[in-house]
């Protein structure tokens, strides 16, 4: 689950990170409101889960109330990149010396988490990895041990960090971690991070200037305040009606709907499909042991896609019964009575049972197909037709 | 000989009183795998169709002598359970749980390789299969016979797939392994090929990778260098959109990395021959076999 960006510096300031004083508004009234009490010059910026929030006009600096207004009155219901801003964060703006990058990844590859530090923040990190790579330090942290203060230093020295500001920088390195470890995030990113002049005390502060958190929805019975924070505009509507009904549904942007028992087993189908010329609307993994009342759910959520021109279900049965699968079509058809072709393939455990009850229903607008490449090619085909 | 279970497998089941716990573990013992003991804290005492039942994993292991495990106990309480089984002293461990939450299977991969003692396949697999000896998980036995291919996988049903067109082609299985499709898997496909390098029975060896991670690309490496034996493999997920995680969790491509284009690349990069299809990569195990009894491989 991907956090907007003051989701995450609320997360953030709850374990310490030093952020930005700011509120989150949702109608232009509120923001003006919470512009008034930050103060300014204040920033006004469009909550939504894609980056160029900037380029787009997403992210404006006001200098008065009257600019506050404005701005969230234009920023507020704009599309940013195919998604429409329900949500603005108000915040004090930021007098900026330098910015840095840093971040706290799940690294499956070494099965540790990796902490990475850049003196070049502000720009994608990607890009300085592929063009400039020894200017980010990178540590992998034992998950045993946990983050260590020499940890911090050893980044900050190797990074190359101004001298006045290791210990802020390092300070925030294990405040980052912490948040990694506590909240069970696969990723706390921040970019950038800033350092200002010098404050009364004489001292350049560090700051979290934006926020980018994954945390793992495995995870969050764990954390059911963390679970509240769930972007529902962001979703789309289908992929929405699946996970109430609990299923596993990707959209994808084609017209050939699918439906198979087991992730592997799906991708696989939506590749043969790809490869049949075809474009599958979406992957739908109706699970193991997949039963009648799965299917039929299974089935809605598919044409609830206004863009399916036919579907495929292919289902090679292991802890899945064929004829489960087939009395469970066979209900789905009762049910929903679908006006697109389905083409059937359906082997492994009890497939005779379900071929026989399938074709004793003889189901309007259904062909069965022995193999999953032939039955791939029949659906492109339907699809065409 | 086989890899990792056999006759002399002696399971204990954690979650053996569960409705899929007590289903899957008599399954098992129907094949002929010794199903010697499961454990249900608060129901020690009690048994499952005469397999006694413990409240401990060290209880159960210092009355049953079990070697392996097979954890069936819900995510919140898996990590838990795998830990509590290292700790009594179980050899294999094998997790077929699904949703572990990311940052536990963290901790329990990093304590398993530091102790030393305790091999984990899995979580989130459908388990291992040595067809003729030995049945550990939820592969359904009646799609394979005894034979001399080995497969290592990240996905179940895909599996079965693949196993069922080599059986169609007259071919069966010295080991199947289902590695599991989680971001931190306890066996990789590295640790699997070891085993079948090493195990006569093994002649050929099919790979079924997905989306995600670099498994795939390390596979290859060790292929390249270590390897004698041949390997074909097969990859899902080209049609997968970065960003989106496609049923397993650990299927998804984060940015530009992990696609399906560039583990397959990889592999043949390294002269591993990838099929097109899960049908076609059967058919290419099949004429390796084929060639290599009729001694027209080059």
């Amino acid at each position: 689950m991907d956090l907007l960006e003051y989701q995450g510096k609320q997360l953030f300031a709850r374990h310490g990170v030093p952020v930005p004083n700011g509120r989150p508004a949702q109608t232009v009234e509120e923001a003006v409101k919470a512009a008034d009490e930050i103060g300014y010059p204040c920033v006004v910026k469009a909550q939504v889960q894609i980056g160029g929030r900037g380029k787009a006009g997403g992210i404006k600096v006001a200098q008065d109330g009257t600019e506050a207004q404005s701005y969230a009155e234009a920023i507020l219901g704009m599309d940013i990149r195919g998604l429409t801003v329900h949500e603005l964060w108000i915040e004090r703006a930021s007098q900026i010396e330098a910015e840095y990058y840093a971040s706290v990844i799940f690294d499956r590859s070494e099965k540790a988490p990796l902490v990475m530090l850049s003196t070049k923040g502000g720009m994608d990190i990607e890009q300085v990895a592929d063009q400039d790579p020894e200017a980010i330090a990178r540590l992998h942290v034992d998950p045993l041990l946990g983050f260590q203060d020499f940890h911090g230093r050893r980044l900050c020295f190797e990074g190359g960090v101004d001298a006045d500001v290791v210990r802020p920088v390092s300070a925030m390195l294990g405040k980052l971690y912490e948040v990694f470890i506590a909240e069970e995030a696969t990723l706390v990113e921040v970019n950038p991070m800033i350092v200002t002049p010098p404050m009364e005390d004489g001292r350049r502060a560090v700051r979290a200037l934006d926020a980018k958190v994954t945390l793992d929805d495995n995870a969050l019975f764990r954390h059911p305040e963390n679970a509240a924070l769930r972007d529902l505009s962001a979703e789309d509507p289908q992929e929405r009606m699946a996970k109430e009904r609990g299923l596993t549904y990707v959209k994808l942007d084609g017209d050939i709907g699918i439906l198979g028992n087991g992730a592997g087993l799906v991708m696989s189908t939506l590749d043969v499909v790809a490869q049949a010329d075809g474009s599958p609307a979406n992957f739908l993994d109706a699970g193991g042991g997949s039963k009648a009342d799965a299917i039929t759910s299974a089935v809605e959520v598919i044409l609830s896609n206004p863009k399916v021109k036919a579907v495929l279900f292919n289902i090679f049965g292991g802890i899945t019964r064929g004829d489960e699968v087939a009395k469970g079509l066979i209900e789905a058809f009762a049910a929903v009575k679908p006006q697109v072709p389905f083409v059937i393939r359906l082997e492994g455990t009890n497939q005779e049972e379900g071929q026989r009850l399938l074709s004793e229903a003889n189901l309007p607008n259904v062909v069965t197909e022995p193999t999953m490449d032939g039955a791939a090619r029949k659906v492109v085909e339907l699809a065409r037709a | 000989m086989s890899i990792l279970i056999d006759e002399n497998t002696r399971l204990c089941v954690s979650g053996i009183t569960g409705r899929e716990g007590t289903f899957h573990s008599l399954r098992n013992r129907d094949y002929g795998t010794q199903v010697v003991s499961g454990v249900t804290p608060g129901k020690g005492g009690q048994d499952v169709e005469g397999i006694p039942v413990f409240n401990t994993f060290h209880e159960a292991v210092s009355a049953t002598a079990a070697n392996a495990a097979m954890i069936f106990v819900p995510p919140r309480f898996a990590a838990d359970s795998i830990l509590e089984a290292e700790d009594a002293g179980v050899e294999l461990i094998v997790a077929i749980t699904e949703g572990i939450p990311a940052h536990d299977e963290l901790r329990v991969y990093n304590a398993l390789r530091k102790n030393g003692r305790s091999r984990l396949i899995g979580p989130n697999c459908p388990g291992v299969l040595s067809p003729g000896k030995a049945n550990v998980g939820i592969i359904p036995a009646a799609f394979f016979k005894q034979g001399n291919v080995g497969v290592v996988s990240r996905s179940g049903t895909l599996t079965y797939q693949i196993g069922n067109v080599i059986a169609q082609q007259g071919f069966g299985n010295s080991t199947i392994v289902g590695i599991g499709g989680d971001p931190v898997p306890g066996t990789d496909f590295t640790d699997v090929l070891e085993l079948f390098e090493a195990d006569p029975d093994t002649e050929l060896v099919v790979m079924c990778g997905e989306i995600g991670g670099d498994a795939e690309e390390r596979a290859a490496e060790f292929i390249a260098e270590r390897m004698s034996k041949p390997v074909v493999a097969y990859i899902a997920g080209f049609t997968a959109p970065p960003g989106k995680t496609m049923g397993h969790a650990g299927a998804i491509v984060s940015g530009s990395r992990g696609t399906a284009a560039a583990k397959a690349d990889a592999l043949e990069s390294k002269g591993v021959r990838v099929g097109r299809t899960p049908t076609g990569v059967a058919e290419l195990a099949a004429s390796l076999l084929g060639a290599e009894a009729t001694g027209t491989l080059p």
